[in-house]
Formats: structure tokens, sequence, C-alpha cells
């Protein structure tokens, strides 16, 4: 585990080859909301292709906001965000959203509210349907197409959300406190299936969210924000294998030292 | 956390769905029961004398039969059913349109808004005679009482069911490319269609009462006329037959209204 500063040198990259340039970058971020809260303060961030990065920070850091910044849902009110090297102006078909509250249509079944993404992209509906249902059963929901989302549990509705993000094949997942609504046990249970999807699907999965066990558990770089405004307070990069037993990551001593080590430095914004 | 995720249950189907939806559920044999339960009752209530105008369940179910038998019922639900239809269909029409225009853009709810506000809020039944004044006792003065009882409610509450989609949900369909366009079809039309609904059944409601207004104050005409006729002459059987039938009418047009809810927008809540 090393702890850097965050890059700022966007010439440097942009010389690189395609394949270690970063897929998302942001720089010069500021968001301030209604000419009075100063949410986002110069942001500058690189992140890397099929890594998974997760903001964390106490809330009001504007984790979120940066998030939304990046879908392209918010703009920013100083800064540009560039994806595959090109500034975005709004939200892209590289980019999909996975919502805190999991945004799913109650009036339409598990399938259709997975397929919604190509729906809305105008693929045919037997090709998307095929799309969907690939998805839906790759996040283990095969058997519930036909559902609506009432009749799921929480966490059950979040992997319908994770089947629509996936089922659009952007190269980035944008993950908005993805597990927060949903309980501890299913949580861990999202979480190490989060770990095995990574690698099956090579994708770029940037993770907002407040929970330190979770960055720990999940992310190769962890962006720490401090709150009002945010800044980037700092960057970290853990070292945990993460094959094999999930279970022994959590017992890791990486994971349990970067915990800790990160807990004493968020601590001071804790009131 | 049930659907009550996007759209809370008080809202989506107004208490009136919630009690129609539940009275649809119920066994036929309850339905029946219930029914049977409430004209004994009244056929109790009626023998007892209490009122000499009350007429007995039984007096009044023949006297139905008569009026349906000797056509009077048939012409006098023609007459009344066209300043009925023509009022709905322009307040659904303006009323959906408006509300929804005034959901989707600032600047049109910046300008009808109050104009509505004050509608809902005024006792429009108060503005009948003044109805009369300017447009006589014709037709036109009889769909614009349907109109003004019934168009208000219909709007406000089309507006207030697209403001009130949940926010993630737009987030969501933009984030996934959607247009504008889609995003209005595919879902915030949806998402407000339960709110709508219980507004569109509370308008046609409110456009019953208001032809049966126009009909009595106005000109006596249709179902008003009989009314009128009957207590005249006191034949209180037909009287009551008739506003019972009323009042049937415009409590199967309301379920029917719910129904076709159901099947059009909202699948999931056939099995609920």
């Amino acid at each position: 585990m090393n702890a850097i500063a965050q890059t700022a040198t966007p010439d440097a990259t942009a010389a690189a080859t395609p394949v270690d340039a970063p897929i998302v970058r942001t720089e010069g971020i500021h968001k301030v909301y209604g000419g009075a809260v100063h949410a986002l303060k110069d942001i500058n961030l690189e992140f890397k292709r099929g890594e998974l990065t997760s903001l964390l920070g106490p809330s009001g850091c504007g984790k979120t906001t940066l998030l939304k910044i990046i879908a392209g849902l918010l703009k920013p009110t100083e800064g540009r965000v560039q994806v595959n090297g090109k500034p975005i102006t709004g939200p892209g078909p590289e980019r999909a959203f996975v919502f805190q509250d999991f945004a799913l249509m109650p009036w339409a079944t598990v399938l259709r509210n997975a397929a919604f993404g190509l729906e809305q992209q105008g693929v045919a509906k037997a090709e998307r349907e095929e799309r969907a249902r690939h998805y839906v059963k790759e996040v283990g929901l095969a058997g519930f197409e036909d559902k609506y989302p009432h009749e799921l549990s929480g966490g059950m509705r979040q992997r319908v959300g994770l089947a629509r993000a996936l089922a659009v094949d952007a190269d980035v997942l944008l993950m908005d406190e993805p597990f927060s609504a949903v309980d501890e046990q299913t949580r861990r249970k999202f979480q190490e299936d989060l770990i095995r999807l990574r690698e099956i699907e090579n994708k770029t999965f940037i993770l907002v969210t407040h929970s330190i066990e979770e960055a720990v558990y999940l992310s190769d770089r962890i962006v720490l924000l401090s709150p009002r405004p945010g800044r980037v307070a700092q960057v970290m990069d853990p070292d945990i294998k993460r094959e094999g037993d999930p279970d022994a990551i959590r017992r890791a001593p990486e994971y349990l030292d970067l915990t800790d080590e990160i807990w004493r430095g968020l601590r001071e914004y804790v009131e | 956390m049930s659907r009550t995720a996007t759209v809370p249950a008080a809202l989506a189907g107004g208490p009136t769905g919630s009690a129609i939806a539940r009275f649809t559920q119920m066994p036929v044999t309850w339905r029946i029961l219930s029914l049977a339960l409430f004209f004994t009752v009244w056929e109790i209530a009626g023998r007892t004398n209490f009122n000499w105008a009350f007429p007995t369940f039984l007096e009044t179910l023949s006297a139905f039969v008569e009026m349906v038998l000797d056509g009077s019922m048939g012409a006098a639900y023609l007459r009344t059913i066209e300043p009925l239809i023509i009022g709905l269909v322009i307040s659904l029409g303006v009323g959906v349109g408006s509300g929804v225009a005034m959901g989707l853009r600032r600047d049109v709810e910046f300008l009808t808004l109050p104009i509505f506000i004050t509608m809902q809020a005024a006792p429009m039944a108060a503005l009948i005679p003044l109805i009369t004044f300017v447009y006589g006792i014709g037709l036109t003065s009889k769909v614009l009482a349907v109109i003004f009882l019934a168009m208000p409610v219909i709007t406000i509450n089309s507006y207030k069911a697209v403001r009130n989609v949940p926010p993630s949900l737009l987030d969501m369909s933009r984030s996934f490319m959607g247009t504008r366009w889609q995003q209005i079809t595919k879902v915030i039309l949806p998402a407000a269609s339960p709110m709508m609904f219980a507004g569109i059944r509370l308008g046609v409601a409110e456009g019953f009462s208001g032809v049966v207004l126009a009909e009595l104050l106005i000109t006596p005409t249709g179902i008003g006329d009989l009314i009128t006729f009957h207590r005249s002459v006191a034949n209180f059987g037909h009287m009551y037959a008739t506003i019972v039938s009323i009042v049937a009418f415009a409590v199967i047009a309301v379920s029917l209204l719910y129904r076709l809810e159901t099947t059009l927008f909202r699948p999931e809540k056939r099995g609920l």
C-alpha cells in the first residue's frame, strides 16, 4: 500500500499509449450550488482503464456530485471531464449509471427494466431482451425476468439496476452508493459478487461510498474527499490480493491496516 | 420497501382508487352480500314509515323497472349524457394537456397555475347562474357547468403528478441516453399516471355533479327533469330510482376508469 499524491499533469498522460491513458479524467472541477455552497473545489483526477476507484468521504463532501458530473447529469461550474480523451457535454454511451435508490420503473418487469437503456437507444426488442436476459442471469436473477420490482428484495432490485448498466455495454460503470439501501448481509454478498463480476467483465468502475470497509474491500484505488468544499484529500492504492476466498480479504492485515489508517484520516471531519 | 420506493401508495391510487380496488377484489359473494345487506336495511327503513317521502327498496326498484320499460329513463340519460360527455372530453383534453405542460415547463406553470388554483378553490356551482346569463339555457351552458367542475381537479392532479415523478427516474432516463421525448413518454407519463388518474376519477365524479346541477339549476332536462318532475307529483319511488340510478352510473363510470388505468399503464397492479 502506498499513498501517492494526485496526478495533475494532463500533457504527460496525453502522450502516453492509449492503453495506459486514463479512461476518465477530471480537470479543475469546481461546483458551486446557487452561488453560495461550494460543493467541489479543484478536482483533478485520473481513472485508469479496468480499475475500480472508490470516491470515499463523509457526507457532504460532494462525492455524489462529482460522480454525477462525470456521468454528465450535472454541469460543473468550472473545469471539464474527459472520457477516452474527449471532453463530455452530457451523458454518453460509454458511461452507465447505477443509482442509490435503484431507479427502477415499478410498472416494468425485471427484463424490461434491465433492457431499458437499450430500449432508449432503439435496439430491436428481440435483441435487447436477449442481451438483458444474459445480464439478468449474470447478476444472479435468472428466473425473475417477468417479476415486477415490488416483488423483489432491495438487494435484488439493485441487481436489476446493475444488469441494466451492464446491458448497454458501457466502458465505465458509475455506481452511486449502490449498496447503501440494502441490508448488511446482502451488501456483503453483493460486494463478493462484484469482485467476481470484475473478473468476467472488463469494465472501469467508479464507486461512491461512505463505507471505509467497502472501499478498501473493493478498490484498486481510493480517493479520499474532504468536506465543504469537497477536495481531494488523499489518493491511495490498496495492494490487496482479491483472488481466491473472498472472506480472506477481510482478514488480511493489509485490509485491516488500511481501514484503520483511512479512519484516522477521516476522523477529524466527523463531528 | 415495497412499491412505495417511487410513488407513495396514498398518492398512487388515491383513497377512491384503493377503495375501488379493494371492492373489485372482494369475492363476488361478498360483494353481493354487502349490497343485499344495504338493500335490506333500506327496505326495513322504508317500511317503518319514518318519513312519508321515503320509499322502500322494492317500490324504488319497481319504479326503476317501470321507467326503463316505458323508455323515460333511457330518453333522460340520452339527454343528460350529451353535455356530460362533451364536457368531460374537453376537460380531459385541456385538463390533462395543460396539467402535463405545467408540470414539464416552468413558464407554462407560471402563466396558468394561478388560474387553475383559483378555479379549484372557488365554489364553481355559484358560477352556474352567471353562465346562464352569458350563454343562455342551452347545451353550451350545461357543457360549461361540467367543465367548470371537472377540469380544475384534473389539471391540478396532472400537474402535481408530473412534478412528483421521482428525480432519480428522470436522471436514469437521461443517463441512459434518453431523449426528452423518450423521457416524457417512457418515464414521466407512466410514473405520473396513478396520480393523474386519481384526478381524472375525481374530475369525472365532479362532472356528474356538474351536469346534474346544470339540469336542476338551468333548465330541467334529462335526469334533472326526471327528478324534478317526479318530486313535483310526489312520485317518490320514481324520484329515488332516478337518483340511485345516476349515483350507480357515476360509480360504474369511475370504476371502469380504474380498470382502464391498470390495463393501460400499470400492469404491475393487475395482479395485486
